[in-house]
């Protein structure tokens, strides 16, 4: 009676850790392999292992997007002519926007579950994800001679080139509603000075003179980081000294400059009065309406205007966020984001492929088609369009005649994540400028210390 | 032998109990204040000791968070604990409706926190939304409940109790509902009106129902994240940022160790504040 009792007890024994351990092992397996949590994850891997074998069978690939612009509906367009040309399909991957997107991806990179292709920013948010590690190398790649070298070194790494660009260059300046500045009769300012002046007509006529829309916390830092080409203007080598803990906000008065610039409407009354509560949504309809005059906001927002708004696009126009110096007056530049291929993807050798036709003069022509430009293309070979927005129109002159320069966070690998919080703290008015470019000083040496960076 | 034998036996059906504890509990625990002493990536990590832990303590918008909690967990554990019992009384006193009244008041907790905080913040918007609209209905201009800095915390926290109140009050009514009726009858027949029923008996004997509540309460209030994260995601600024949410912040900046410390942090405060707290209720409660 006993040893049958104990064989019971040791095979339920068993049986149970078995099932403990095998539970564990199935929901571990597909997790490796890719996609978990998606759908895809199953058939991503199965045709995976097949797919390289003959070029007869349909390759399906992921491609991780997120959904805000024309990015997305043009990736489609894109991947409906490759499926018919190469035989390979695309399975998108959709990712959230802004910060809670950088921490899937950088989740997803670290857990091997990325997507076979990623489209993501580059500069300095492509240096946090280490590409070395995550990405290929596409520095040999022969399309990388049709690149913009401007484009190139910010999505390069250690002397290796891991992206394509996905879509145009964009701007961070002032929108502003034309109709209004007619009304009011104002001229487009060239110095901070001219730029209040016209915010107290517009504030007088009864209209919101200057939009802020601190509900949608990215939108907060225009002041600041749009204000870069005066900053290198007056001290040329901030951004060198700044990636090297020699230079700081709080005491290069250039730099310091973004913050008091974000404080001095809210001084004056300037921003909407729920600008606490106005979401980037909202704030693209009061300035295509009118009701707001001027977006301190980077240029894809003409794109979102022409979505929601189609009639009221070719009101917004565009002018460089002013300098205090009538002569210094430019576009800060944002480089487009990236098509990047995962370097642990079973698929390198198809993802290879569909960029190259993603790059070639095929890919851009439909990609250009459906992804309306919110800047110049850094691709040689690819212009604007001639239905490209009045407010996109607007900003060829700067290029023309090269006043620009790239935004911060493409010529230094420093960004502190808290920027967005301490410039509403800035804009609202609870800290001093001073208070909050040395808060922002200490945010940047945190991001710098978790990066290891030398020198900090 | 057979001695030897069933203590092997007994511990063999232990087991799979103990490697499920160690495996899903005890492990983690470890992990985790090993790895808020690293720099960490996830796949990577370096040491660099106390660090993380100096970092979280030097930093305004870091330390913010602990004055915050503090605040949150003692304004809400207050209300509900005070709210209840009233709620509580009312709902196990002779009403009309009472079933009716008590599901009413149970009913926000069913609701997906999410949703509560998305719903709130429309209703609290400064100008669209439709708290402030009622007010100008009466002349009153209301504030921007969620965007003024001295009143955001504040507005979450009475979000926050009307929402967790229910439970506070199920847990008083079950309290109030054990007392023996013949206490209330004796007091009765001495007598005594309806409110020294409720100072002498329901209060002192739903004792163990209140101190059920505080600690409830009060660790939800200190651990919570949810609600501000889908009413202000910590803003204006930091001003509304509790442990919790500045945590989370550093988790999606890719400071794994530094989020890791943040946790063994928040799991010590939390520790410090509701063990001796448990352990004067206790002392205090009086048996029936």
């Amino acid at each position: 009676m006993t040893k049958t009792t104990k064989l019971v007890t040791l095979t339920s024994c068993a049986t149970m850790l078995f099932t403990v351990l095998t539970g564990c092992s199935t929901t571990n397996a597909p997790a490796g392999s890719g996609g978990a949590g998606t759908s895809s994850s199953g058939s991503s891997s199965q045709t995976g292992s097949s797919g390289q074998a003959s070029s007869d069978k349909k390759v399906a690939l992921t491609l991780m997007v997120g959904k805000t612009g024309t990015l997305y509906t043009a990736l489609q367009a894109v991947a409906a002519e490759a499926e018919k040309k190469l035989n390979i399909a695309i399975k998108f991957d959709i990712k959230p926007d802004g910060t809670e997107g950088d921490n899937l991806v950088k989740t997803r990179l670290a857990t091997g579950d990325m997507a076979d292709i990623l489209a993501y920013n580059s500069g300095s948010l492509l240096q946090a994800l280490s590409p070395e590690e995550n990405f290929v190398d596409l520095s040999k790649e022969p399309y990388m001679a049709n690149i913009l070298d401007s484009f190139k070194s910010t999505v390069t790494a250690n002397g290796k080139i891991f992206g394509v660009p996905s879509g145009s260059s964009n701007v961070g300046a002032v929108l502003y509603n034309k109709k209004v500045y007619a009304d009011l009769g104002l001229q487009i300012p060239k110095t901070w000075a001219d730029f209040m002046a016209n915010s107290e007509k517009i504030k007088n006529a009864g209209k919101t003179a200057i939009i802020a829309s601190y509900k949608t916390t990215w939108t907060s830092q225009l002041f600041v980081l749009g204000d870069f080409y005066n900053v290198q203007a007056q001290a040329p080598n901030f951004a060198s000294d700044y990636t090297a803990n020699k230079a700081k906000y709080a005491t290069t008065p250039a730099a310091l400059r973004g913050f008091e610039k974000t404080q001095e409407p809210f001084k004056k009354g300037y921003y909407n009065k729920d600008f606490q509560a106005t979401t980037y949504d909202a704030a693209l309809k009061m300035l295509a309406e009118g009701t707001g005059a001027q977006y301190p906001m980077l240029t894809s927002a003409i794109d979102v205007v022409n979505q929601n708004f189609p009639d009221k696009v070719k009101d917004i126009g565009v002018f460089p966020l002013p300098s205090d110096k009538a002569e210094i007056n430019g576009l800060t530049v944002w480089m487009p984001g990236a098509l990047y291929i995962n370097k642990k993807s079973k698929n390198v050798d198809a993802a290879k492929k569909w960029v190259e036709f993603f790059i070639s003069a095929e890919g851009q022509a439909i990609l250009t088609s459906k992804n309306k430009a919110s800047g110049p293309y850094v691709v040689k070979g690819v212009n604007l369009p001639s239905d490209t927005y009045e407010g996109v129109k607007d900003m060829q002159p700067y290029f023309d005649s090269g006043k620009t320069a790239p935004a911060l966070e493409f010529v230094s690998p420093v960004k502190g994540p808290s920027l967005e919080n301490i410039t509403i703290e800035a804009g609202s008015g609870i800290k001093t400028p001073q208070e909050a470019a040395e808060a922002y000083d200490k945010d940047v040496q945190k991001q710098a210390k978790q990066l290891n960076l030398p020198g900090w | 032998m057979t001695q030897v034998f069933k203590n092997k036996y007994s511990y063999a059906l232990l087991l799979p109990a103990g490697i499920i504890y160690f495996v899903f509990y005890l492990l983690p625990t470890i992990m985790s204040v090993f790895f808020s002493l690293t720099r960490w990536t996830l796949t990577k990590w370096e040491f660099i000791g106390l660090e993380n832990f100096q970092m979280f303590f030097s930093e305004d918008s870091l330390s913010i968070g602990f004055r915050n909690t503090l605040i949150y967990a003692v304004v809400t554990c207050g209300l509900k604990v005070i709210l209840g019992l009233l709620l509580g009384t009312f709902l196990t006193s002779r009403i009309l409706f009472k079933d009716y009244l008590r599901s009413v008041i149970f009913f926000p907790t069913l609701l997906s926190t999410i949703a509560v905080g998305i719903a709130f913040s429309s209703m609290m918007h400064p100008t669209e939304g439709i708290i402030n609209k009622a007010l100008a209905a009466v002349g009153i201009s209301g504030p921007d409940w969620l965007g003024d800095v001295k009143l955001a915390l504040l507005s979450v926290a009475f979000v926050d109790v009307w929402k967790g109140v229910g439970i506070a009050t199920v847990i008083y009514i079950a309290g109030i509902l054990s007392i023996p009726q013949h206490y209330y009858e004796a007091l009765k027949i001495d007598g005594g009106n309806n409110f020294d029923s409720f100072r002498h008996i329901t209060l002192p004997l739903s004792r163990p129902a209140m101190n059920s509540v505080i600690i409830l309460a009060f660790i939800g209030g200190l651990r919570s994240f949810d609600l501000i994260w889908a009413m202000t995601k910590g803003g204006p600024g930091f001003t509304t940022d509790l442990i919790a949410s500045i945590i989370y912040k550093q988790y999606q900046a890719g400071f794994y160790g530094l989020a890791t410390a943040g946790n063994v942090i928040l799991f010590i405060v939390v520790s410090v504040l509701a063990f001796p707290l448990y352990k004067f209720l206790n002392r205090s409660e009086v048996d029936l």
